[in-house]
């Protein structure tokens, strides 16, 4: 069953109003693998992800999971499956303390029917998870309510939440954008090794030099049509790249 | 903020602060000061009941129909904790008095058997028909509350069921008065603490979630509307016992049980007590039905009173009453002046 | 329904089976402009500010009432009662948003509590200060009637037709093609990013507020004379709108006009076949069958929106 690809979308399509956002796009993706989408802002790519784990449903096309079809599938039916994603702009429950938006997931029902899922407490779970996504346990950071985190530490937590649900596939949705130098530099070996840990990861990104140490190929998107696929280093050097990515080609190559 | 170079602070007190999270509480004060407010209220509403030679069997009943909206308004407080607005809370009531209307009047089967009966029966209706709505944004939800029970009347008089118009009289009563109210209290105090109780659990946690962002909710793989369904099923019990309850207590039911007043006098209660917080809500009602009995005499312009309440409350005093006094309970609050290097000063080295 | 056509279930034993459905015919239609002259107020308020105005039917019979009071009391004219009563309810509806609503803006839950109750005030107010008798009744605009195939419809209704359409056409001009009502639509879908290009948020909702309690008075004064002001009025007018954004979605025009005529043909043909007092389960059945089998609505914008967000 695991032999075949763990992702497959063939020719998908999505309009919005007559604007066609993503434009027959097909990738395949093999378990354990890295892949970096890439692309100029407003070519598709989170209409894409959003296609994928079921939060839009698609004009055309199909998606295959682990061989089976799962187009227009419910979001809360895809995370059962094992699909993990974060948001752009990460919302967390502002009114709860950190430590409590992750109970959430590890409350959910994928991570309940997982081995041992259903023992332990939540709360302790959800500390360890925190610490190891870079709140001090000692501090009082996991306690304060998420609402009064910086914008750091907002997406640590989205990546936290993203990893209780102990997924196969993780979909990571500009986690780097707002983020300082430090702060990427604090988070990238966290998403490091989840690449090691032979999870599947697909990330969404515009910080191509941080997005290049991880993923092993990269797919560009250009108003909704993917227009290269390939290591990252061969992408870049293809001309129609270069040309609808000029502003950032110019910080990759710096 | 009152005053210019002065700030508001507000610290938890002391024994406030001893008496959260130790367990081991090392004083009778500590300990009252933890138990005591609650212990009060229940120990008010156990022996009121027995004091019918001192209050009269009038305050009584005062005490008995604000139990009742209290159940409807701790309805209305659990579905607004998922960030659903309901405003027709005469749908539950009214869907369990015609329950156990029909029960009683068409099998005779006493009141012991059909209240309970009833209330699941009502709830399950309830559920069933607000399921599709689940579905949609919260502004559905609310149009759909607010229209059903005036679509329902308009049914039951268009096709004479349930006693159409006239409607189901001389239904069993339950018993006698000090017995119904124990009841009603009893049924009303369980709700208060299980529903707190209910909310401190993960799965509460998950229902407050989904008020707060529902995307992210779903991003954590549950399913909304399952999720919404059961909180309306829960909301839709005591909303349906009161309405089951009362109906056997006054023998009757009938279309005054869809009526804008079992909507609004919920909505409210919720509002001025402090939406949010179970006790709240509860106290609330206890404010506004003994103030609507003192009323009675203006007639419809009570539910214009009760309007203008709720504007007020959420416009001047939106956390209600019973936060207000918790929150002057558990802390001293104080204007400190805003000291030099701080904020004030920060901001006028940006502005030179 | 209250806008029921002067002839009723038992009648179509008299009349012909091809008079009885011409008769549905073109009381469909009447019944379908009432509908949407009626829902326009709300839904344009909701198009340009995002207020869910359940006001609405407060609105609707507050209006009805003042357009009496000068009618009658004050003895005006019917021209200027009729444009004191808009500039009054437009009035009451910008009040109303600096007022309470300006407080609670954002809170989606609070500003339906908010509107909701001040609309359940306004009708219990009515119903306290006495319209609820059968005295109260609002002189049609012209008077007479013209027989079409056979039935007779009186030009009060006819004129609610073209005007329904007028004000339909006005509005959908309004929002798509002039600056103010552009800067409306594109506050309702990103407020930040039109505050950014310098629209006041406040005045924005303010004026689409006053707008919409514009269009309910109006809609009021051109109705309320096919039949009698009474309190349950201001509550059906709620279930005709909730019926009709149900059915058409609570955004867009089309499925406005759309679900407006179906459900006047709906209301129409269960008067004439049944019985008046049917057709409040007409609209509940719609409710209850578009949410079960489509519930983005008949054109199915929102959910396209609802995906989006």
């Amino acid at each position: 069953m695991d032999s075949g690809p763990i992702l497959r979308a063939v020719d998908l399509c999505k309009d919005f109003g007559g604007i066609r956002a993503v434009d027959r796009v097909s990738f395949e993706l093999q378990k354990g693998e890295t892949l970096g989408i890439i692309g100029p802002n407003g070519s598709g790519k989170s209409t894409l992800i959003n296609l994928i784990t079921g939060f839009v449903k698609p004009s055309g096309g199909r998606i295959f999971y682990q061989g089976r079809d799962i187009t227009g599938i419910a979001p809360h039916k895809a995370v059962m499956l094992g699909m993990a994603r974060s948001f752009q702009m990460p919302r967390p429950f502002y009114n709860m303390p950190a430590y409590k938006n992750l109970v959430i997931p590890l409350f959910s029902p994928r991570t309940r029917r997982l081995k041992g899922g259903r023992y332990g407490d939540r709360d302790e779970v959800a500390i360890h998870l925190l610490e190891d996504m870079g709140f001090e346990r000692d501090s009082n950071v996991p306690y304060q309510p998420a609402g009064v985190l910086p914008h750091g530490y907002v997406k640590r937590l989205e990546l936290a939440r993203c990893l209780a649900l102990e997924p196969d596939l993780v979909i990571l949705d500009e986690l780097f954008s707002g983020m300082s130098m430090s702060e990427v530099a604090g988070v990238l070996p966290l998403i490091e090794r989840i690449a090691d840990e032979g999870k599947t990861l697909i990330m969404v990104e515009h910080r191509l030099r941080e997005l290049f140490r991880v993923v092993d190929r990269v797919i560009v998107l250009n108003f909704g049509r993917k227009i290269a696929e390939g290591a990252p280093d061969v992408v870049m050097a293809n001309p129609e790249v270069k040309e609808s990515y000029l502003g950032s080609e110019v910080e990759f190559s710096a | 903020m009152n005053e210019a170079g002065y700030r508001r602070e507000r610290l938890d007190r002391g024994i406030k602060v001893r008496t959260d999270d130790i367990f081991a509480l090392s004083s009778y004060r500590e300990i009252l000061y933890l138990t005591l407010p609650r212990l009060a209220a229940i120990a008010a509403l156990l022996v009121f009941p027995l004091l019918k030679g001192v209050t009269g069997i009038y305050w009584q009943n005062v005490v008995l129909t604000a139990c009742t909206i209290a159940l409807l308004a701790l309805s209305w407080d659990l579905l607004h904790s998922v960030g659903l607005v309901s405003l027709g809370q005469a749908i539950f009531f009214g869907a369990g008095a015609y329950a156990t209307g029909f029960f009683s009047q068409h099998f005779g089967w006493p009141p012991l058997v059909t209240i309970p009966l009833a209330t699941a029966v009502g709830a399950i209706f309830c559920t069933v028909l607000l399921y599709p709505v689940l579905r949609l944004r919260g502004i559905y939800f609310a149009l759909i509350t607010f229209a059903m029970p005036l679509l329902l009347t308009r049914v039951i008089e268009a096709t004479k069921i349930l006693g159409g118009n006239v409607g189901m009289s001389g239904l069993p009563p339950l018993s006698d008065t000090p017995l119904d109210l124990y009841l009603i209290i009893t049924v009303m105090l369980i709700c208060v603490f299980g529903f707190r109780r209910l909310f401190d659990t993960d799965y509460g946690l998950v229902l407050k979630a989904i008020r707060e962002n529902d995307r992210s909710v779903m991003a954590a793989g549950f399913d909304l509307q399952w999720y919404r369904t059961q909180a309306v099923f829960i909301a839709a019990i005591p909303g349906a016992f009161a309405g089951a309850f009362l109906t056997h207590y006054y023998q009757f039911a009938g279309l005054p049980a869809f009526s804008i007043e079992y909507s609004i006098l919920p909505l409210a209660s919720a509002i001025v007590g402090g939406p949010g917080s179970f006790s709240g809500v509860a106290l609330g009602a206890f404010m506004l039905v003994p103030l609507s009995e003192a009323l009675r005499s203006f007639g419809n312009l009570r539910v214009v009173i009760y309007s203008i309440v709720v504007v007020v409350f959420i416009v001047i005093l939106p956390e209600g009453v019973f936060n207000y006094l918790q929150r002057k309970y558990y802390q001293i609050e104080r204007l400190v002046p805003m000291e030099e290097g701080g904020n004030g000063q920060r901001a006028n080295i940006a502005g030179s | 329904m209250w806008v029921a056509p002067p002839l009723k279930g038992g009648s179509n034993k008299i009349m012909g089976s091809d008079a009885l459905i011409y008769s549905v015919l073109i009381y469909g239609l009447v019944n379908g402009a009432v509908i949407m002259l009626t829902s326009l107020g709300f839904s344009l308020t909701f198009g340009l500010s995002g207020v869910a105005n359940l006001a609405h039917g407060g609105i609707y019979l507050l209006s009805g009432c003042l357009a009496w009071i000068l009618l009658n009391t004050l003895g005006l004219p019917f021209l200027p009662a009729a444009v004191i009563t808009m500039v009054l309810a437009g009035l009451l509806g910008a009040g109303v948003y600096w007022l309470v609503l300006q407080r609670v803006r954002g809170l989606a839950l609070s500003e339906m509590i908010v509107t909701f109750t001040i609309g359940i005030g306004i009708l219990e107010f009515l119903r306290w200060a006495g319209f609820v008798t059968y005295d109260f009744n609002l002189p049609v605009i012209i008077k007479g009637s013209l027989t079409i195939a056979g039935v007779i419809v009186d030009y009060q209704r006819l004129l609610v037709i073209g005007v329904g359409v007028l004000i339909a056409v006005l509005l959908w001009f309004f929002s798509h093609h002039t600056k103010i009502g552009l800067a409306l639509r594109g506050m309702a879908q990103d407020e930040y990013t039109a505050l950014s290009v310098g629209i006041d948020s406040d005045w924005a909702a303010a004026l689409s507020m006053a707008l919409g309690h514009m269009i309910v008075a109006m809609a009021a004064i051109m109705i309320l004379p096919l039949g009698l002001i009474s309190i349950n009025v201001g509550y059906d007018v709620l279930t005709m709108v909730l019926a009709v954004t149900i059915l058409g979605g609570l955004e867009s025009t089309a499925g406005l006009t759309l679900a407006s005529l179906i459900l006047g043909y709906a209301t129409a043909a269960t008067g004439m076949y049944l019985n008046p007092q049917w057709t409040q389960v007409v609209y509940l059945a719609a409710i209850v069958l578009v949410l079960a089998l489509r519930p983005s609505g008949l054109l199915g914008k929102f959910k396209e929106l609802e995906e989006r967000v």
